[in-house]
């Protein structure tokens, strides 16, 4: 059964397209990568899921509810998590506290119980601070949690900023190019982290331009270009398929 | 707990300015301490939406003129020849009305300060909250020329109604009796004790702060003063959050409102003005935005200052140059100016080159 739903979605910024009648599914458990040429309009598509952007038309079905026109918390508190291209840390804030934001959700302490300081906001907060350091571990950067999330290296902020979204306990994964200025050792290490990740039950839609971890790691592939879907299918399809090949290389390959 | 120790530590320091000022014989300070108290809740509260939220208000002023103006007009009106109008009955059957002579000798009836305030607490809040939901969606300068807006609103209703006392502002406003025996006013008998009373006014305040700054709220806050769409991207509701905090800030500032007002017995149109809420936020910006002890101590020195006289004629202007030069030189604030740093390593260098020297000898 499908876990997101993606139909006839359409939005246009003034004269441009971007996305066009797309349509496509996430199953429950598999990895799916969303890939295209610059401009393709694959981070839109991602925005427009996440609730970031609304579209003009169209649904998107997430475990059986349409979730078009939500806010992105709302999208967010139904189990869907989202990194973001150029990524998006909470500066003047610690590592542990960029993910423990990721743990907003699982709490409840209000502006009352806050500025009262209770009790059960102890041990929300206690609670909270243990899960954070323990998705820490599983990436390995338990030792960097008192550092500024401003003053940390790239990797190390991707590194933060994937915890941040796992600590929602999401169902659904949304990475946007989560390999971008990686070295290759560093992608091999994500492509691992993630199919760990999937192995743990979390379904993955990642939007990505190396080509390498799309075919290592993807269960299925969708290829957008100028907006459209142009193709949809396993690693070994999208290898072969000519439409692809012809966008990606060029019309006439000498 | 260590984030309270500092707020000890400040009890420490109000309690032994007042007990120098008694044996110094100078406890006339303790009239523009008091303010500056009430002055700094105003600014507690901007530094929540600036400092932690990230929103920016120049319209503050108004919110301070509204906790001033409603208390000070409905305990110096006259009911009495209004007896029979429905609403007078209301609040004559809810028990909120007193009997008193005025000081020609007539007999009035008023609203007590207690509902008083209540109501004029209210009022600003429901103003912020129906204000906040569209304008907060505003960022950054826009977010502070609608705000501006409003508070120049605010500013020229105060002046232009007549209920309010126009150009002329509220005088006579009667004494503030929070409870048997401790009353706000200026009475000179009851300096000491109105220090103490705003001094109470202020730690709570400030502790309420602290506390939520250092909550699941506050770091909701910080993240939204961070990158707002990936907080919303993390379950925050960042709306309600940016509106709460407005909210809550709207409160601090009304509540300081009515008990400056009640202290000096009068209001006039210039608590409301424009230049006030710019005197909040250069206050802000020089105690360090996010920093509520940087912006508590400036709070008290710089309004200290002020209701001394020290800036004369020019105390607006000196406010906007501060502002001007905080922006250029030290955005992060004074306190977190990087000389400070270098300052302390400086002087421990000193003291240790003394213990080396001494050493040797």
């Amino acid at each position: 059964m499908a876990l997101l739903e993606v139909n006839k979605l359409n939005i246009s910024f003034g004269g441009l397209h971007a996305v066009a009648e797309v349509d496509f599914s996430v199953q429950k458990g598999e990895i799916k990568a969303l890939i295209g040429p610059n401009g393709a309009g694959k981070t839109t598509l991602l925005n427009l899921i996440s609730g970031n952007l609304t579209p003009d038309s169209g649904t998107v079905k997430f475990i059986d509810q349409e979730i078009q026109g939500l806010k992105p918390f709302q999208v967010a508190e139904r189990g869907m998590a989202r990194t973001f291209q150029n990524i998006k840390l909470f500066p003047g804030m610690t590592a542990l506290e960029n993910i423990m934001i990721g743990l907003h959700t699982k709490t409840k302490a209000g502006f009352w119980a806050g500025a009262l300081n209770l009790p059960s906001c102890w041990k929300e907060e206690r609670k909270i601070r243990k899960k954070a350091l323990e998705l820490m571990g599983l990436l390995e950067i338990v030792e960097l949690q008192d550092v500024d999330a401003a003053s940390l290296a790239f990797g190390q902020q991707r590194a933060v900023e994937f915890a941040r979204a796992l600590a929602l306990e999401p169902t659904l994964l949304l990475l946007d190019e989560p390999a971008a200025g990686l070295n290759i050792y560093e992608t091999a290490e994500l492509a691992k982290l993630i199919a760990k990740v999937r192995d743990t039950g979390i379904t993955v839609l990642l939007v990505e331009h190396d080509m390498s971890l799309v075919m290592d790691i993807s269960d299925d592939i969708v290829v957008l270009s100028f907006g459209k879907k142009i193709a949809e299918g396993s690693p070994v399809e999208i290898q072969t398929n000519k439409e692809v090949i012809k966008v990606y290389l060029g019309e006439d390959d000498a | 707990m260590k984030k309270h120790f500092p707020i000890g530590v400040l009890l420490a320091v109000l309690v032994s300015v007042q007990l120098i000022t008694q044996w110094t014989d100078t406890s006339y300070y303790l009239t523009q301490l008091t303010m500056s108290a009430y002055y700094s809740l105003v600014i507690i509260g901007l530094c929540l939406l600036m400092g932690y939220a990230g929103q920016i208000s120049l319209g503050h002023a108004g919110f301070f003129a509204i906790g001033g103006y409603l208390p000070a007009a409905l305990t110096t009106h006259n009911l009495l020849p209004h007896k029979d109008h429905l609403c007078v009955r209301i609040l004559d059957g809810l028990g909120c009305l007193v009997e008193g002579v005025s000081l020609y000798g007539e007999n009035i009836l008023y609203v007590h300060p207690w509902p008083a305030c209540l109501i004029a607490v209210s009022c600003a809040a429901l103003i912020a909250f129906i204000i906040g939901t569209p304008v907060l969606k505003l960022k950054g300068h826009y977010l502070a020329m609608a705000t501006l807006g409003l508070g120049t609103i605010i500013y020229r209703v105060f002046l232009a109604m007549e209920y309010f006392g126009e150009a002329d502002g509220i005088s006579e406003v009667p004494a503030f009796p929070l409870l048997p025996g401790l009353s706000v006013s200026g009475d000179f008998s009851d300096r000491t004790k109105n220090y103490y009373i705003a001094c109470f006014l202020l730690l709570a305040g400030l502790a309420l702060a602290v506390n939520l700054v250092n909550s699941r709220v506050g770091r909701a806050m910080r993240a939204i003063h961070g990158a707002e769409d990936a907080a919303n991207a993390m379950g925050v509701n960042t709306a309600r959050y940016k509106l709460n905090v407005f909210v809550l800030s709207a409160i601090y500032a009304a509540v300081a409102g009515v008990f400056v007002t009640h202290y000096n017995g009068g209001i006039g149109p210039s608590e409301a003005g424009v230049m006030k809420s710019v005197r909040y936020v250069a206050i802000v910006a020089v105690g360090g935005m996010g920093s509520l002890w940087g912006v508590l101590i400036m709070g008290i020195l710089l309004n200290f200052l002020s209701l001394r006289g020290m800036f004369g004629s020019f105390d607006d202007a000196v406010f906007g140059v501060i502002l001007i030069i905080i922006m250029l030189f030290a955005p992060e604030g004074l306190l977190r100016l990087k000389i400070w740093p270098k300052a302390k390593a400086f002087i421990l260098g000193l003291t240790k080159g003394q213990r080396e020297n001494s050493g040797t000898t």
